[in-house]
């Protein structure tokens, strides 16, 4: 396993070199806050960083995806058809993502790569991305990934780790791949003892700052019917706007929606990010809605989390305790404090 | 306005104790700084979690929409405007409610707080009347209110509730001099192509996640023209046209009704600035019509009313 280590810029600009190899997504400053973006002219990394608004896991479940395309030309041959659509799965780096945001890939992975189903593109994605990620030395106060099997320097689903030792990066990779994205790296020297020796003190120095405690270990034990009965949703949902902020901003949110689009003659099959809290989520072709009461819709995203998965797949809560629906849910509905009245009920 | 926080469960309680109301509508302190949460009290025993302070930047008039019982709600100029559009609109009736009147010296925009404090973590934001003080680890600095305010509430007309049964205090000067419309007049004077450039590049970072939507209580539709399915107005993509689509209906849909409370630029999740497109629409209100949505309850909206002496000539 390779372990180097590179002056900031150094690092920088290595990214810059590896265009011609991957297509490198790394954190970019857009206004008051940072998102993944695509290395290319004219954008440049940003490592200064609590957590990116978004999580990116649209790099590998994009918010719009042209799945297939068709023509309802019938003048032409394949007329009615429906053609996969020209997808791009050229190597690819995520380059910085937090070690919540990684684990959540491996989460997710349940729903898209599992022996009955295999989403063809989101594993296809998967093969073809190299995740390194970057080790969390200042976790914000919303910060939970210890309370659910997680920490701001685990190695989960990484192919290499960054760490960031105040004027360097200390890159080890933690696998093949992330072995032969490293290799490929120019710049860097190998790290010494001293580097490695001062990096082993940060992931417990880290964890110690994580502030918010979330209990989630009475949960499998708890029934289905008495949490979904429990009187608190009512209060839980209350302020509840049912917009997607939640959704969209959670890396383990994977729910999409698909619909065709027709110009013209050409159409376009898209799925599209879809969330449990707009009353379309669950409109039937008849009208009816299973859930059109805002409450029912809150209790189903929590219920899922924080209940239904855990009793399904047993791998704890669907949660990585980024904090990013505690910081910026509209109305401050807080997902620790519901998994509080979860797990005590 | 902090000293609104005891004067708020005062009344609460006496409301709710005396049966006057079913429920009450407030605020309760938030889990995060510069956050608070909408809060229903039904129980006299639960009023001290009512809490009022520059943070409450919300609209609870969102939270009245066709309501049948009896509500006891605390409204500042903005929310009381919206109370009264949602009478006027029939959403609710007016005795159905009692409104706790706040005189409101404007909320803090949280996003500049955070923009100054650069890479330093708020963990705790605190205030006085003029003042606050943001703290985290290894820091303490305190900022003047009036250097942060939110931009609609720097050039807010109505600081004052134009309806309530109770006030909590003395009303507080109206702000002259103030241009609310500033920036609009710099946009009027773009080129239909500089305009649709400017608009495109304001939703670039638009999720469709619905937040200004679903926080606006102008919007209350049954079925939102983009949640139509049949037919299908609106593409659900992220493609740029369907975006702006959005964003247009929803403005257009908000014309002579908006308050310019703000609430939906405080909840974007991605900070687009939104009332860029409800502004305009709000000067034209006034300038053609001498309309501030709101303001008064004997007076039907410019939009929905038909009058023989319009000077219009096509509606006759």
């Amino acid at each position: 396993m390779l372990k180097k280590s590179f002056s900031k810029e150094k690092w920088t600009e290595a990214l810059i070199g590896l265009q011609s190899a991957y297509k490198v997504f790394v954190p970019v400053k857009e206004g008051d806050f940072h998102n993944f973006r695509l290395l290319e002219t004219g954008r440049k990394p940003n490592f200064e960083f609590q957590n990116t608004r978004l999580s990116p896991k649209s790099v590998i479940l994009p918010q719009s995806e042209r799945m297939f395309e068709y023509t309802l030309d019938e003048s032409k041959e394949d007329a009615h058809v429906v053609k996969e659509a020209a997808k791009d799965f050229s190597p690819q780096a995520i380059v910085g993502i937090r070690p919540c945001d990684a684990f959540a890939f491996e989460l997710v992975r349940i729903n898209f790569d599992n022996p009955q189903f295999q989403d063809p593109w989101w594993v296809r994605r998967m093969e073809s991305t190299i995740l390194v990620g970057f080790g969390c030395n200042d976790p914000c106060a919303s910060c939970f990934c210890t309370s659910v099997g997680n920490g701001p320097f685990s190695e989960k689903g990484l192919d290499a780790l960054m760490i960031d030792l105040g004027d360097r990066y200390l890159v080890r990779s933690l696998t093949s791949k992330g072995e032969a994205f490293l290799g490929k790296v120019e710049f860097g020297a190998e790290a010494d003892d001293a580097l490695l020796k001062k990096a082993l003190s940060l992931p417990r120095a880290a964890e110690k700052k994580i502030s918010s405690k979330v209990p989630v270990d009475h949960l499998r034990g708890k029934g289905v019917n008495e949490l979904f009965n429990a009187p608190f949703w009512e209060r839980v949902s209350f302020a509840c706007i049912n917009c997607g902020t939640c959704t969209f901003l959670c890396p383990t949110c994977w729910c999409f929606d698909i619909q065709d689009e027709v110009a013209g003659k050409e159409g376009d099959r898209i799925r599209n990010w879809d969330a449990c809290m707009f009353p379309l989520f669950t409109l039937h072709g008849s009208g009816h809605n299973p859930r059109d009461k805002k409450l029912q819709r809150v209790r189903q995203r929590f219920m899922h989390k924080l209940k239904y998965y855990v009793d399904k797949y047993g791998n704890g809560p669907a949660c990585v305790g980024c904090g990013r629906c505690v910081q910026h849910c509209p109305v401050n509905i807080d997902i620790r404090k519901v998994s509080e009245l979860m797990n005590g009920y | 306005m902090l000293e609104y926080t005891q004067k708020i469960r005062d009344i609460a309680r006496k409301l709710l104790e005396k049966g006057t109301v079913d429920v009450f509508i407030g605020y309760r302190k938030g889990s995060v700084p510069m956050m608070n949460e909408p809060v229903l009290v039904k129980n006299p025993a639960e009023v001290d979690l009512l809490h009022w302070d520059s943070h409450c930047g919300l609209n609870l008039c969102n939270y009245l929409t066709k309501r049948a019982d009896r509500v006891g709600i605390v409204a500042n100029g903005c929310n009381s405007r919206n109370i009264v559009t949602h009478i006027i609109e029939n959403q609710i009736k007016r005795e159905q409610l009692y409104i706790v009147g706040l005189p409101c010296t404007g909320m803090i925009d949280h996003r500049a707080v955070k923009r100054t404090m650069g890479n330093k973590e708020i963990l705790d934001v605190t205030e006085t009347n003029d003042s606050f003080t943001v703290s985290g680890n290894g820091f303490r600095e305190t900022f003047k209110k009036k250097d942060f305010l939110r931009t609609n509430c720097a050039t807010c007309l109505h600081r004052n509730p134009v309806e309530y049964d109770e006030m909590v205090a003395e009303p507080v000067p109206e702000q002259e001099g103030v241009n609310p419309f500033k920036d609009i007049e710099v946009l009027e004077k773009k080129s239909p192509e500089e305009k649709r450039k400017f608009f495109t590049q304001l939703i670039s970072s638009c999720l469709r996640c619905y937040a200004c939507r679903n926080v606006c209580p102008l919007c209350y539709c049954p079925t939102c023209f983009v949640d139509e399915s049949r037919p299908q107005w609106v593409g659900k993509s992220t493609d740029p046209v369907d975006t702006l689509t959005f964003h247009f209906l929803r403005a257009y849909h908000c014309a002579g009704r908006c308050t310019d409370c703000g609430a939906c630029e405080r909840v974007c999740p991605v900070g687009i600035s939104m009332r860029q497109f409800t502004k305009k629409l709000n000067k034209d209100a006034f300038e053609l019509f001498g309309w501030e949505a709101g303001t008064r309850m004997d007076q039907r909206p410019p939009l929905d009313v038909y009058r023989v002496d319009d000077y219009n000539e096509f509606v006759k």
